[in-house]
């Protein structure tokens, strides 16, 4: 069985290891830190949140200062969906945000069967905006 | 050698009483007692409970009574609501609730601040460990209570609550209380929530609960005493009578319950309740995964400078039980107002679930009940009786969304969900906290509802809605601007309008905030102050790939009249920030940005204060955004063709905005490959990245990295345990500017020989 974990994260529980929802890519160990299969770049914030005002001119622009904060953006290395990301201190390790107790997952699932998957997720086609 | 024995003598257990009541006879100050305030739970079930249980446990009857007390407490808040003299009253920001004999809440109004319901039980607890039995006090028919200091409960001393005891019989069955944001409270700044303030001492009136009606009249004589307190004494008078009323309209209506069901039923109902909502929320909890969820949410000022403070947030389900671990947050500040006592913390998680995620169960105190919260002492978000905590919005609120935060990465797999996966609201009061004389002469200190304006988060399957709701009461309203303007003499010439580019990109957007100009028109005795963070960092996260928000400065034009503008030269204005200060059109006029901690500072007639809302957090990657939904964020005004273009990946003719879909499929799949070339494996980045401990350029405060038992106290080499406090003091921002520039012009020999 395979259980969806975030939008584009799921746990596939007789191989134990997190897959890519999208491209069905095998991330990482389950009971381990999905970030590590995971590609990651340092991003401008400036870049995705733009100046509003003039930053020549301004202290204050709308935009996060980026000597005191960067966008860690965590995508699947085959398909390149972006599946998280992090808004860090320049140097603050990332967080291993989700920590699963892979047995007790197990053993949760095989009481609740796979009738009871949640719905919600992706149905996603690479390269093509989508609904549910 | 004969030993000698050293040890104390143990007293007797008659010697133990008589110390005991030596101690109870010379207690020389009732202070916050921490048995109280540093619990949540509910009380143990008494003897009346259990004997009223025995009786009635029929759930018809049950459900009968809690929904006539739930319409009781309804009709009392809608009394607040509309006969309340402060604004926070006119936009819900007011809570009414019935307590347990035993000071928990058991039903509280559909409406209004939740928050409160979390926290009212510890003041009433306090008077009946306190009070009650005591000879100068007492408990009586007819007595109301009043209280407003958060280290006795609640959140900040702007909330004022009236509390009175409900006897049948003689007998006490139980408690009712309502609570209103008043607002002004003397404090060293007008409005109630005073950035300035460096102790307990510059935050005005801080009543520990005390007595104030008796047969149900306001003792005038302690009321003169708080009207001269406040600078708003006709408010505090009106609020003190609104309240009491409301709180015998409820009273009138457990009367009725009394009367034709019993008192058996009504303490039944109120346990049975209470106990219910407990059980059902650990069985709710029991179908999460098991799991530890990290998060962590920056703020990046004290309201008085910048700098990087910490919320470190860690989740963990085990079965039924959930733990909040809060430890490695930042220190608390000795001198400044951003602190929290853990109730107040308590309170607004308590709001994740009560708001967000289990909105279907009943108000109360029971959602929160079984749900474990730990801290370090003296932290930011457990700080000590001494520091000030005026502002303890700053880190209840970034508290709140951290939890928000971790608790959706639990949701999304659970096959019963009682609310959608979303990602965080925006978190900040982006607002204007106003005082001075009115146009009127009236001394007025309070603020404008816009506050509430905050942009809900993107939802696992729709956009976040704009300017929706506060996180802390997703009911309120935003009040009636014009109605506003009648009794303050200030304008908000634009209002209302969406602050373009202000965004929260995701798959699904986050709902956007809109900008608030305000001016100064008729007193010469006015000014503005504002009270948020997310200036230089966004104060949330985005969630499965989305992104936070932005950030939001404050901007000022000074030496300009608009109203003299709007007069004579209209065509000068422009309705945007944007078009303001970037094209500066008011000649000779001074065009400034802030952070958005601005002390009161008293503004001139047509100087303009510019602000806007912030936007929720954005959910989902960007890419698989529909271009159509792009299109009309365009369309809407909400984002600009080159931002949609360059974010969204979206190919559209730039006059009709028509969408080239396969002309987009290529761009976003080229994207996609431009993603994986220019990022690096998480290893490898992670060895060039990871540093040790936080920046030297920036004042840090709280745990780096993993190490929760260290935290930074600004700078590397400044550092506490984290179970072990130390006083934390920063620097009058005036006296730091003003050593940066006696070294320059000690740089450039200007000093003039001046002796130090």
């Amino acid at each position: 069985m395979k259980i969806p974990m975030t939008e584009y994260l799921r746990i596939d529980l007789d191989k134990e290891k997190w897959e890519c929802r999208v491209c069905d890519h095998e991330i990482a160990p389950a009971e381990g830190n999905y970030k590590e299969g995971l590609l990651v770049h340092n991003r401008d914030p400036r870049e995705i949140h733009p100046p509003i005002l003039d930053p020549e001119r301004y202290r204050f622009t709308f935009s996060p200062d980026p000597e005191w904060v960067r966008i860690l953006e965590f995508c699947c290395p085959n398909c390149g969906t972006q599946v998280e990301t992090e808004y860090a201190i320049p140097g603050h390790p990332p967080l291993q945000d989700m920590q699963v107790d892979v047995p007790a997952l197990k053993a949760q699932w095989a009481r609740r069967g796979p009738d009871m998957l949640p719905d919600a997720g992706p149905a996603v086609v690479p390269g093509r905006g989508h609904g549910h | 050698m004969n030993k000698i024995d050293t040890r104390a003598k143990m007293p007797s257990f008659e010697e133990m009483n008589l110390i005991k009541k030596f101690l109870d006879d010379t207690t020389l100050f009732l202070g916050p007692d921490p048995e109280i305030m540093q619990n949540h739970d509910l009380m143990p079930r008494t003897a009346q409970e259990d004997e009223a249980i025995t009786r009635v446990s029929d759930s018809h009857i049950v459900a009968k009574i809690r929904d006539r007390i739930q319409a009781g407490c309804d009709e009392g808040y809608e009394m607040v609501e509309q006969m309340g003299a402060a604004p926070g009253a006119k936009w819900g920001d007011v809570i009414t609730g019935v307590y347990s004999a035993s000071g928990d809440l058991a039903i509280a109004s559909a409406g209004g601040v939740l928050i409160f319901s979390a926290l009212v039980h510890h003041p009433i607890k306090f008077i009946i460990k306190n009070w009650m039995n005591d000879p100068t006090v007492g408990v009586k028919e007819g007595d109301g209570f009043i209280h407003n200091d958060s280290r006795y409960g609640n959140v900040h001393n702007t909330d004022q609550s009236m509390i009175l005891p409900i006897f049948h019989k003689g007998k006490l069955v139980c408690w009712v209380a309502s609570t209103v944001h008043e607002g002004e409270n003397g404090a060293i700044e007008p409005g109630g929530m005073p950035s300035m303030a460096e102790s307990p001492s510059d935050e005005g009136l801080k009543m520990s609960p005390f007595k104030v009606v008796e047969n149900y009249q306001i003792k005038r004589d302690i009321l003169t005493f708080l009207q001269n307190s406040v600078r708003e004494p006709k408010l505090q008078y009106e609020d003190m009578k609104v309240k009491l009323f409301a709180c015998l309209r409820i009273k009138q209506r457990i009367e009725e319950t009394l009367n034709s069901d019993g008192p058996e039923a009504l303490v039944s109902t109120l346990r049975l309740t209470m106990e219910n909502v407990r059980a059902e929320v650990k069985r709710r909890v029991s179908e999460w995964p098991d799991m530890t969820v990290k998060t962590y949410i920056i703020q990046d000022s004290t309201l008085r400078e910048n700098c990087v403070v910490k919320i470190n947030c860690k989740l963990t389900k085990t079965g039924d039980r959930l733990i909040f671990d809060f430890r490695g947050s930042s220190p608390e500040f000795t001198n400044r107002a951003t602190n929290t006592i853990v109730a107040g913390l308590k309170g607004m998680l308590a709001q994740v679930f009560l708001c967000y995620v289990w909105p279907d169960l009943p108000r109360g105190q029971a959602a929160f009940a079984p749900i474990e919260v730990i801290t370090d002492p003296h932290s930011i978000v457990n700080c000590s009786y001494d520091a000030p905590n005026s502002q303890s919005l700053m880190s209840i609120f970034t508290g709140f969304t951290a939890g928000q935060h971790a608790v959706a990465k639990f949701l999304y797999s659970c096959p019963e969900k009682f609310t959608k996966v979303h990602a965080p609201t925006f978190n900040m009061i982006n607002t204007f906290i106003w005082g001075g004389v009115s146009q009127h002469g009236e001394t007025l200190g309070n603020l404008c509802a816009d506050l509430n304006g905050m942009g809900a988060g993107a939802r696992v399957d729709r956009d976040g809605e704009h300017a929706l709701a506060p996180i802390f009461a997703t009911m309120a309203d935003i009040g009636e601007q014009e109605l506003n303007e009648e009794e303050v003499p200030f304008l908000q010439l634009v209002s209302k309008k969406m602050t373009r580019d202000a965004i929260a990109p995701g798959k699904y957007r986050g709902g956007q905030g809109y900008t608030m100009m305000v001016a100064t028109k008729d007193s010469e005795q006015w000014g503005f102050m504002t009270t948020a963070q997310g200036a230089k960092i966004p104060p949330i996260q985005g969630l499965f790939g989305g992104y936070a928000c932005g950030c939001y400065p404050l901007s000022k034009v000074q030496g300009v009249d608009v109203y003299d503008i709007l007069l004579n030269q209209p065509e000068k204005f422009r309705h945007s920030i944007e078009e303001i200060m970037n094209e500066q059109p008011f000649e000779g006029a001074r065009y400034t940005t802030h952070h958005m901690g601005m002390g009161f500072e008293i503004s001139k007639r047509g100087e303009l204060f510019m602000i806007s809302q912030g936007a929720g957090a954005g959910y989902g990657d960007v890419l698989e955004r529909d271009p159509v939904g792009v299109v009309r964020d365009i369309e809407e005004g909400l984002m600009s063709p080159e931002v949609a273009a360059r974010l969204y990946k979206v190919v559209f003719d730039p006059v009709t905005l028509a969408i080239d879909f396969d002309a987009t499929e290529k761009a976003r799949a080229d994207e996609r490959k431009a993603r994986i070339a220019r990022s690096v494996p998480y290893s490898e980045f992670v060895k060039g990245w990871n540093k040790p401990k936080p920046p030297t350029h920036l004042q840090y405060f709280g745990c780096w990295g993993d190490d929760v038992d260290t935290l930074y106290m600004g700078s590397p080499d400044r550092t506490r345990r984290g179970d072990e406090p130390r006083p934390n003091y920063m620097t009058h921002p005036k006296d730091v500017r003003i050593a940066e520039l006696e070294q320059r012009l000690m740089a450039l020999g200007a000093m003039g020989g001046e002796k130090q």
